[in-house]
């Protein structure tokens, strides 16, 4: 867990005093990311680097795991933080076994822990460690270089970690792998981790909460879907960006949204009875037809059940395309335009139909938010409130 | 490729010259002429490297850490005025700096050995300087954050990553200074450049040769070999010729 | 005061050693110019023939100057010209060429494959891009180069007074051998400050040939 108490930060500049950080007061609870989001020269990086001291709080208190930092030797402190920034800073002369293992050897492991420790850190990386542990860091591409910035501030195994724009100088088809594998090992490492990134879809992706901070206050400290939902005033609004409903389509599973009530015929079913179901129940094109494992085989329209008769196994259409219970609302939204559909089936994990998800249920749980917020009174500037 | 085959005809040329050479200083007992000096060349080349191996090893024990205290962040409001003031320093001519050392010290091999030294103290400590100064602050920071103490960063991070410039300064500093050895003849502190300016004022072609040549094989060798520790000791990631 | 008195009373003297000091360098250093920057522009064709060159150059500078008067002397003595001026030119001449080869080579290297492309691009031949592109972005690093042959070459010009070559080395030469502490202190701080006027002149010149907006790589400098 880190806390920080009324955190502040002053510069003294030849222009006078500047205040970059302004009693940020902020808690990361124990297995939790948290981002530190803004524009640039907001105060999230000096907040930041105040918890490892690389720069020294002007007041205020960091604790971390419930101890307050103040009086640790820095040396002892930052050993048992994990550090990663944005230029990586692999140290050039060494090895890459050498810098996985420089914490470790601070530290006063033994020889064949921080070696065994070496290995086991390439593996969680998945890269080969006959392969890499020998080279240096100007032989490697600028992704591997990152996650072995990774896997040293991981070495020593740390509670907690800070990390200063780790992938903002990698490129966005790899930035987006590097996040996804580091969320992975998250899962399983359960860190608590401070994260500064001046990227919205990064912070909505990586964090399980985000703090939004202006020219060195913060304004708004929620999850990404509170965020979305609800930016406490214009400035958070107009840095989330008018798409911002659309970005909470990221953040929403088809599991908060499907209705689990759907109605459908089976091959040996006349048409007419087709018809008859899709009367009963309001559809207006066309209705599933599943197998006897229930499994989404076709669709019978509505059309077609009116001005034909038979069975339905002679007359269905093909499914345009399912969706399951753990993806989210953005893959659903781009399947729906793309087969020009206003409802998609969902299936389990074995395939079976359980049910659907509709475009008026989408934007109306997506829109449920933003009324629940137009409906309450609205304080002015709610958000300076620290 | 022309300039390959122009290469291969040079390399011909030379191989033709060396061989005549060979055979007109064989007839003229040219030869015999520079064996009579070799005693007197090796007695002198020794003295030569005495000279530089005691001004040379002086200059460095105190210019690299000269160069360390000055990259220090609390010495920054003196080192650059300072590295000013060594920068002119170094564009004193040696024979200057000898000539100033003399009249000061008096000649002999002090005034030599103190002269040379201040002569092969500059490029280090400036390179050393400049080394540690080019460190990728982004490294310091890196370094810092993973809880190095100042004394760990300095052996880990900074000095390895600044040995090879320090290296190249040792390397410009000692070749120099092999080079001025034979001006402290000059000021009466021996080695080849007894031969070399005996031999021109006497005007004996042998005798300035067998001063002259073994000089420039030695700067040549001492140069080859200060590049040759540098490619070992430095480590391969920071080593440009090693890449 | 007596070294003072001592300069006033020869500053005839002391003005001609110098100007013979600035001549020759000058003279020297400008024939190295016109041979080296050629010869640092035709080695950007090739790699290998740049790679021979600079080694080459680089044993030349390693080679100490007194010793390489005492070679050239009795090759030169050969055409009657062992001693003198034309001994102290060659060697001038000789450690010139790595400065301004190396700077030359590099600065045309260095230039921006991107401003290349484009002088291309808008339909220069190769001999339009160097004479518009290549050279002109090249030369603050030329001069550079040409700045460290003078500096380094005031020095070897000092030493050449052994040889007869004139400068103001005869005075420290002198100075020795006749044990005059005056002229020896003398001759060793003119040619100091020579070397370091000389150098903060050219310094200035070399910025004021750099265009506006084009900083010059301290590397190279």
């Amino acid at each position: 867990m880190i806390q920080l108490d009324n955190l502040t930060k002053v510069f003294d500049t030849p222009e006078g005093a500047v205040v970059a950080a302004d009693h940020i007061s902020l808690e990361v609870p124990s297995g939790e990311i948290c981002i530190l989001l803004g524009p640039s020269g907001c105060g999230k990086t000096t907040t930041l680097k105040m918890i490892n001291r690389i720069v020294t709080p002007t007041s205020g208190k960091v604790f971390i795991s419930g101890e307050d930092t103040t009086d640790m030797n820095t040396q002892d402190l930052r050993r048992n933080i994990g550090y990663v920034i944005q230029q990586i800073g692999l140290f050039p002369n060494m090895t890459i076994e050498e810098n996985i293992t420089i914490v470790p050897k601070l530290l006063g492991w033994d020889k064949a822990k921080y070696k065994a420790r070496a290995r086991e850190m390439m593996a969680m990386i998945s890269m080969e460690p006959d392969a890499f542990l020998k080279r240096f860091p100007s032989e490697l591409s600028g992704g591997q270089q990152q996650r072995i910035g990774v896997a040293r501030a991981l070495a020593a195994d740390p509670p907690v970690m800070l990390m200063d724009e780790p992938f903002g100088a990698i490129d966005p088809i790899n930035r987006a792998v590097i996040q996804d594998e580091f969320l992975k090992m998250q899962q399983e490492l359960n860190k608590t981790i401070m994260f500064v990134s001046h990227d919205i879809d990064e912070a909505i992706k990586m964090g399980d909460r985000v703090a939004i901070f202006r020219e060195g206050k913060l304004v708004q400290h929620s999850s990404p879907d509170d965020l979305l939902a609800a930016p406490k005033n214009a400035f958070v609004e107009s840095f989330l960006g008018e798409d911002r409903a659309l970005k909470r389509l990221n953040l929403v599973k088809v599991q908060e949204v499907v209705s689990d009530e759907i109605a459908t015929v089976s091959p040996g079913d006349t048409l007419e009875t087709a018809l008859a179901r899709i009367e009963d129940y309001g559809y207006q094109n066309a209705i599933l037809m599943v197998n006897d494992r229930r499994q989404p085989v076709g669709l019978i329209t509505r059309a077609k059940a009116r001005t034909t008769k038979g069975y339905c196994r002679d007359h269905f259409e093909s499914v345009p395309g399912t969706v399951t219970l753990d993806d989210d609302l953005r893959k659903v939204a781009s399947l729906m335009f793309s087969q020009d559909a206003t409802w998609l089936p969902c299936v389990d994990d074995q395939g079976r139909v359980c049910g659907q998800i509709t475009q008026r249920a989408m934007t109306h749980h997506l829109g449920s938010r933003f009324r629940a917020r137009e409906a309450a009174p609205r304080k002015p500037d709610s958000a300076v409130k620290e | 490729m022309p300039i390959q085959s122009l290469n291969g005809a040079l390399r011909a040329l030379l191989l033709v010259a060396i061989f005549f050479a060979g055979v007109w200083s064989q007839s003229s007992g040219v030869i015999e002429d520079f064996l009579w000096y070799l005693p007197d060349v090796q007695y002198l080349a020794i003295q030569h490297l005495w000279l530089t191996a005691i001004s040379g090893s002086l200059a460095i024990l105190v210019a690299i850490p000269l160069g360390i205290v000055l990259s220090r962040p609390s010495m920054a409001r003196w080192a650059e005025s300072l590295m000013q003031v060594l920068n002119v320093g170094t564009t004193i001519p040696t024979l200057a700096v000898l000539a100033l050392s003399m009249s000061f010290l008096g000649i002999g091999a002090v005034p030599a050995v103190f002269g040379l030294f201040v002569a092969t103290l500059l490029p280090i400590t400036r390179n050393t300087y400049a080394g540690l100064k080019g460190v990728d602050p982004a490294l310091m920071e890196a370094a810092a954050g993973i809880g190095m103490s100042s004394t760990q960063r300095l052996m880990r991070v900074e000095l390895p990553n600044a040995l090879y410039v320090i290296f190249a300064g040792m390397r410009t500093a000692l070749t120099i200074n092999v080079g001025t050895v034979p001006l402290a003849f000059l000021i009466g502190a021996g080695g080849l450049g007894e031969l070399i300016f005996t031999g021109i004022d006497l005007y004996d072609p042998v005798m300035m040769l067998s001063g002259a040549i073994p000089t420039a094989l030695l700067a040549i060798v001492v140069d080859a070999l200060i590049a040759t520790v540098a490619f070992l000791v430095v480590p391969r990631g920071v080593n440009p010729s090693r890449a | 005061m007596e070294l003072i008195q001592y300069a006033l009373d020869n500053i005839d003297l002391l003005v001609t050693r110098t100007l013979e000091h600035i001549s020759l360098v000058g003279v020297a250093v400008g024939i190295a110019t016109l041979t080296g920057v050629p010869i640092g522009i035709a080695i950007t064709k090739n790699e290998r023939a740049a790679k021979s060159v600079l080694y080459a150059a680089s044993i030349i500078v390693t080679i100490p100057s007194i010793a390489l008067f005492g070679i050239m002397i009795p090759v030169l003595s050969l055409i009657g010209q062992g001693i003198g001026y034309l001994p102290a030119v060659i060697a001038v001449l000789l450690y010139s060429q790595l400065p301004i080869i190396r700077n030359t080579y590099t600065a045309i290297n260095n230039v921006d494959p991107a401003l290349r492309e484009a002088a291309r691009g808008i339909g220069m031949s190769p001999n339009q891009r160097l004479r518009f592109v290549e050279i002109p972005l090249a030369v603050p690093v030329i001069m550079a180069g040409v700045r460290i042959a003078v500096v380094l070459n005031i020095g070897v010009m000092a030493i050449a007074a052994y040889i007869g070559a004139g400068g103001l080395g005869t005075f420290i030469s002198r100075g020795i051998s006749q044990s005059d502490p005056r002229q020896l202190i003398v001759g060793a701080v003119a040619v100091s400050l020579l070397a370091i006027i000389v150098d903060y002149t050219l310094l200035f010149v070399q910025k004021r040939l750099t265009p506006r907006g084009m900083e010059l790589d301290a590397s190279t400098a």
